[in-house]
This record gives structure tokens, C-alpha cells and sequence, in this order.
């Protein structure tokens, strides 16, 4: 009966924008609309505007402009209601480092408005291997532990969407992977997740959409797999037995440039699905027309690459 | 939940006075040794050669304006540092993405800010009894009054918190208002002591109005009328609730 129903997005995000008193605009008008259950990834170097951005929704920076959305609640009335709904893990360890982590969290929960819970904080504290510190003074853990303890708390009243600002900022590679395996059991459970990186390899790991943000401007938002194929490069290099002066005519539908003297052949492919079928049939043809080589190399273009083609450097540099 | 956020409201207040016990004694000791203090130099010392003001002994005279030095004190100090704390080391990012609004914020913080004041002015009225036998003619209208006096210094005191953006600036309202006008108004004297014209610039002093308010509650007998006290207390209650108001309203050093 309801056939033409089409669910509301999560998060509605429509002309947010947000100037600084000084002028510095923070972010330009920016629409974006979040999907229940995807772990939506915002790209972009330091100062981008992607902490700007979670601070707007979340209620952390006033808005120039705009409106949001939240579960269909508009944040500028219904902002009770809403927040009660939504999770924080900010990026800096804020944390009063006094208390004890047991009563941080269940503080959390009781600030945002819901009962007490034991039975869920011990869950939740056993699911963050933070049982065995419930007891302790937060000053006394490490700093991955501490990053636990704020996203316990971000947790601690069942929000259904959550923001990670930095989730793995400042945190080893051991630790990051520990963290990527946490959202995405977080995902498995229904919640909804919006991080930010400047980890291109985060992104690419965890993300189901990928919003690219640069000094204030969101500059694309697409689909993970659909951006790798659109942007993304196959690339290809035979050494080969003997150089060759130039591409063979043979050869010249197909991608290619000689390099190092002839005794190398490059292949530079689109990334739309066609790049390694198109390797797989030049080597066919190549052993057809009896060019020998030695060796192949094949390579496919990461987020880094797309990143760098479209705003022009690393994610990791500062801009200019 | 799209009212109120009673429970929100009440683990910060339960939370901000946790952190009262953790460091209790010196939450009580100094206010009380202070106080004993004052006894011991302006009551008994001092106190033995001037004997009565208005009826009144002079020990028993300085009890309420020691009681307001006290409550005026703590209440900008335990407020300011309240939401000054959170600001400085980050965790306020909590209280500000909560469903928590000014009416929750200010039952908790200054709430509790208050509370702590009032606890504060029983164990001082009780070092009190040590050193001199008082008594207190209207007990109800002294606890309203003190109640009053706290809760809006103790949003003086958020205000302060707020405004401050270093350790500095909180003790600066304190030490060079506040302290400096509650030396002057009246609490070791009575204002028809002074000569002349000191007599009307120590009226333009907003703490003579409290000391004497609290005092007529105290003795029957004060340099101001106790309406005068009471409406210029809720006078100020008023201008506190209108500025913390704007704050929220512009989100002056709380939202960037």
C-alpha cells in the first residue's frame, strides 16, 4: 500500500555554512544527506573544515547559515530530541582525568537523558576491553585506552548515529586496526557512522561513501567503490627482453608509452573495470606477435592518487 | 524528550558536588579556619575594647557580615571554576552536544555551586557558636535571604567562568571587587561609625545592602531597610539570569 514510501535519510544536511567573526570561512554552503547504516568517511586535510562540519551538527559551533535535519527532527527546534539520538567521540582526549571510567560512562548516559543501565555499560565497557579499568582514574590509562573511554561514552546512550572525529589520530598501527575493527562492529549493530580522516587508508578500508573536503568545500561525495572506478588508475610495466624504437602498430589500441629507452612498455589504464582485462589482453597479444619480456608489474591507483589529482596535494600537508 | 532534561540536570549537579568531596577538606577547612580568624582578631581582640554596636556585642555584631564574606566568596569561586574547568580542559564538548539547555545547566552548575555555599554557611555559623553566643530573630527570612545570596552569586560566578579565559581572570573579579566591597560594607562596622561623607558613598556599596540585610535578620536592627536588601539582591538575581541568558542566546565563549 505504501509502495512509494522512500525512507528519510538520517541526517539532512541543506545550505550549512559557517563564517568565522573574523571572516574566515570555515565552511562554504554545504548540502549533504547521510544514509542509515553506512559509515560515511570526510576526507580532507588539516583546517579542511571536516571538525567544522561535526561541530555544526552536533552543536558545538553556531551556524552562519543553513539547516539540519536529524532523524527528520529539525536541530534548530528540535534539538532536545535529536541530540538525545546522536554520539560524539570528539578528537582531542578531552576527558575529566580524575574520574573513574566505570561512572565517566555512566555519567554519559544519564546526561543525555536515559536511565541508569549497568547491564549495558558493563556491554558496552567488556565490548571496548575496558572491564577491567572500570574502576580506575582515567589519568592512569594509555592514550588508546583513553580514546576508548570517550567513545564508551559517545556509546554510553545508544545513539544511533555516531561521530568519530579523528578516530585514529595520533594512535599506532596495531591500535588503528583494533579501532577500524570496533566501527565496523559498531556498523554490524545498526549504527549509523560519519568519521573523519586524513588517512587516505582509512577511508578506503572502512568507508561505504566518501565525502573529499578542502578548505571549506566539499568537493565530491561518492560512493567508495564507485570513485575508485571512476578515478582510479590501472597501470602496468613489462620489461621487456629486447627494446623496442616504438609502440608496434600492432599495439596501438591500447594505452601505451615506451620508457627507458624502449625496454620498458607502460600501460596506463582507466580504473572502470576495463584496466586489467585490458593487461590481460595486451600480454595475449604480445606473446601472439612474439615480444618477449621479463617481468610485469601491476599496480592499481589508491584513494591517495584521486586524492592528489583532485585537490592538487596529500591529504597529510598543510595548504598552502 | 523535547522539554526538559531532569535527568541531565541532575547527574551534573550530583557530579559537580562529587567533586566537592573528592577534595572535602579543603573545601571546609580554610573557609572555617578563616572565619575562626576573624573571630579571634576582630571578636575577641579587638571586640574586647568596642563592646556593643546599636545593642548588639561586637562578636555577635561581625557574625552575619563574616557569614556573607564567606557565601559571596565560595559562591563566585565554586561556580567559576565549575564551568571554567570544563572549558579549560575540553570536556565541556559533552555538556554542549547533550540534549542539556540553560535551565539544565544552571540547575546543575550553579546548583550545586550554591549548595556547596550552603553547607558552607551552616559549619560557619556553627564555628560561629565556638567563639560567641548569637541568636537569630527571623530564621526563615535569614535562611531565604542566604539562599538567595548564594544562588546569585553562584551565577555571578558562572558568569565569571564563562568570561574567564585563564586561571587569572577568575581570581581577578574576586580579589579586586569583591573582597576590596565586602571589607567596606560593613562587616566589622556599623555605617553611622563613619565620618560624613563616607557615610553616603558606602551606600553606593551594593555588599552594605547584603551584610545589613542579612543582619536585620539576624538582630531586629540594621543601617538599611531589609526591603531595600531584598529587592536590590533580586535586583542583581535578575541582571545574572538576563546575562547567562544572552550567553546561551550568542554562545559567547561556550559555541564557537
Amino acid at each position: 500500500m505504501h509502495s512509494a514510501r522512500v525512507a528519510k535519510p538520517i541526517l539532512d544536511i541543506q545550505g550549512l555554512t559557517k563564517t568565522y567573526p573574523g571572516g574566515l570561512v570555515a565552511l562554504q554552503p554545504t548540502d549533504l544527506v547521510i544514509r542509515k547504516g553506512e559509515i560515511f568517511a570526510l576526507l580532507g586535510p588539516n583546517g579542511a573544515g571536516k571538525t567544522t562540519l561535526i561541530g555544526l551538527v552536533c552543536g558545538l559551533v553556531r551556524p552562519s547559515g543553513g539547516a539540519v535535519h536529524a532523524f527528520g527532527l529539525d536541530m534548530a527546534t528540535d534539538w532536545r530530541a535529536a541530540r538525545a539520538r546522536i554520539g560524539l567521540v570528539p578528537q582531542e582526549l578531552s576527558v575529566d582525568m580524575f574520574e573513574q571510567v566505570g561512572r565517566a560512562v555512566a555519567y554519559s548516559r544519564e546526561l543525555f537523558g536515559l536511565a541508569p543501565d549497568p547491564a549495558h555499560i558493563e556491554r558496552l565497557l567488556r565490548s571496548l576491553a575496558l572491564w577491567d579499568k572500570r574502576g580506575e582514574r582515567i589519568q592512569a590509562l594509555s592514550g588508546g585506552m583513553k580514546r576508548r573511554v570517550l567513545i564508551a561514552k559517545a556509546l554510553a546512550h545508544e545513539p544511533e548515529l555516531l561521530f568519530l572525529d579523528e578516530p585514529t589520530a595520533g594512535v599506532d598501527v596495531e591500535l588503528r586496526r583494533d579501532m577500524w575493527q570496533l566501527i565496523s562492529g559498531l556498523r554490524g549493530q545498526g549504527v549509523t557512522i560519519i568519521l573523519t580522516t586524513h588517512y587516505i587508508e582509512e577511508a578506503e578500508e572502512m568507508a561505504d561513501r566518501i565525502g573529499v573536503i578542502d578548505q571549506g568545500e566539499l568537493k565530491l561525495v561518492e560512493d567508495k567503490r564507485a570513485l575508485m572506478d571512476r578515478l582510479g588508475r590501472t597501470e602496468a610495466r613489462i620489461a621487456l627482453t629486447a627494446p623496442l624504437a616504438a609502440v608496434p602498430a600492432s599495439l596501438s589500441a591500447f594505452p601505451l608509452t615506451l620508457a627507458e629507452e624502449g625496454r620498458v612498455l607502460c600501460f596506463r589504464g582507466a580504473g572502470d573495470g576495463g584496466g586489467e582485462e585490458g593487461i590481460a589482453a595486451l600480454v595475449k597479444r604480445l606473446v601472439g606477435a612474439g615480444i618477449d619480456f621479463t617481468g610485469l608489474e601491476v599496480r592499481q591507483s589508491s584513494l591517495e592518487d584521486i586524492f592528489v589529482d583532485l585537490i592538487g596535494r596529500r591529504p597529510a600537508e598543510e595548504p598552502a | 524528550m523535547t522539554r526538559f532534561n531532569a535527568r541531565g540536570a541532575m547527574v551534573i549537579y550530583r557530579f559537580e558536588l562529587a567533586r566537592t568531596w573528592r577534595t572535602l577538606f579543603e573545601s571546609i577547612a580554610s573557609p572555617v579556619l578563616t572565619t575562626s580568624l576573624y573571630f579571634l582578631v576582630f571578636g575577641s581582640a579587638i571586640g574586647g575594647s568596642i563592646q556593643t554596636i546599636g545593642g548588639v556585642p561586637y562578636a555577635a555584631f561581625i557574625v552575619p557580615g563574616l557569614l556573607m564574606l564567606t557565601i559571596l566568596a565560595e559562591s563566585v569561586a565554586n561556580a567559576s571554576i565549575g564551568i571554567y574547568l570544563p572549558r579549560f580542559t575540553g570536556t565541556v564538548y559533552e555538556v554542549l552536544s547533550a540534549p542539556v539547555g540553560v535551565p539544565e545547566m544552571l540547575l546543575g552548575y550553579v546548583g550545586a555551586a550554591a549548595t556547596k555555599s550552603l553547607i558552607l554557611a551552616a559549619i560557619i555559623l556553627a564555628t560561629a557558636r565556638l567563639f560567641v553566643d548569637y541568636s537569630i530573630l527571623h530564621p526563615l527570612l535569614a535562611a531565604g535571604f542566604i539562599v538567595m545570596i548564594a544562588v546569585t552569586f553562584s551565577l555571578l560566578g558562572f558568569i565569571i567562568g564563562c568570561w574567564a579565559n585563564g586561571f587569572e581572570k577568575l581570581t581577578v573579579v574576586p580579589m579586586l571587587v569583591i573582597t576590596p566591597l565586602s571589607f567596606l560594607g560593613g562587616t566589622f562596622y556599623s555605617i553611622a561609625m563613619l565620618p560624613k561623607p563616607w557615610r553616603s558613598v558606602t551606600l553606593a556599596n551594593p555588599i552594605v545592602y547584603l551584610v545589613n540585610g542579612l543582619r536585620w535578620t539576624f538582630y531586629g536592627k540594621a543601617d538599611v531597610p531589609f526591603a531595600a536588601s531584598a529587592a536590590l539582591t533580586f535586583g542583581f538575581l535578575v541582571i545574572c539570569v538576563t546575562v547567562i541568558a544572552w550567553i546561551f542566546k550568542t554562545g559567547w565563549r561556550l559555541r564557537s
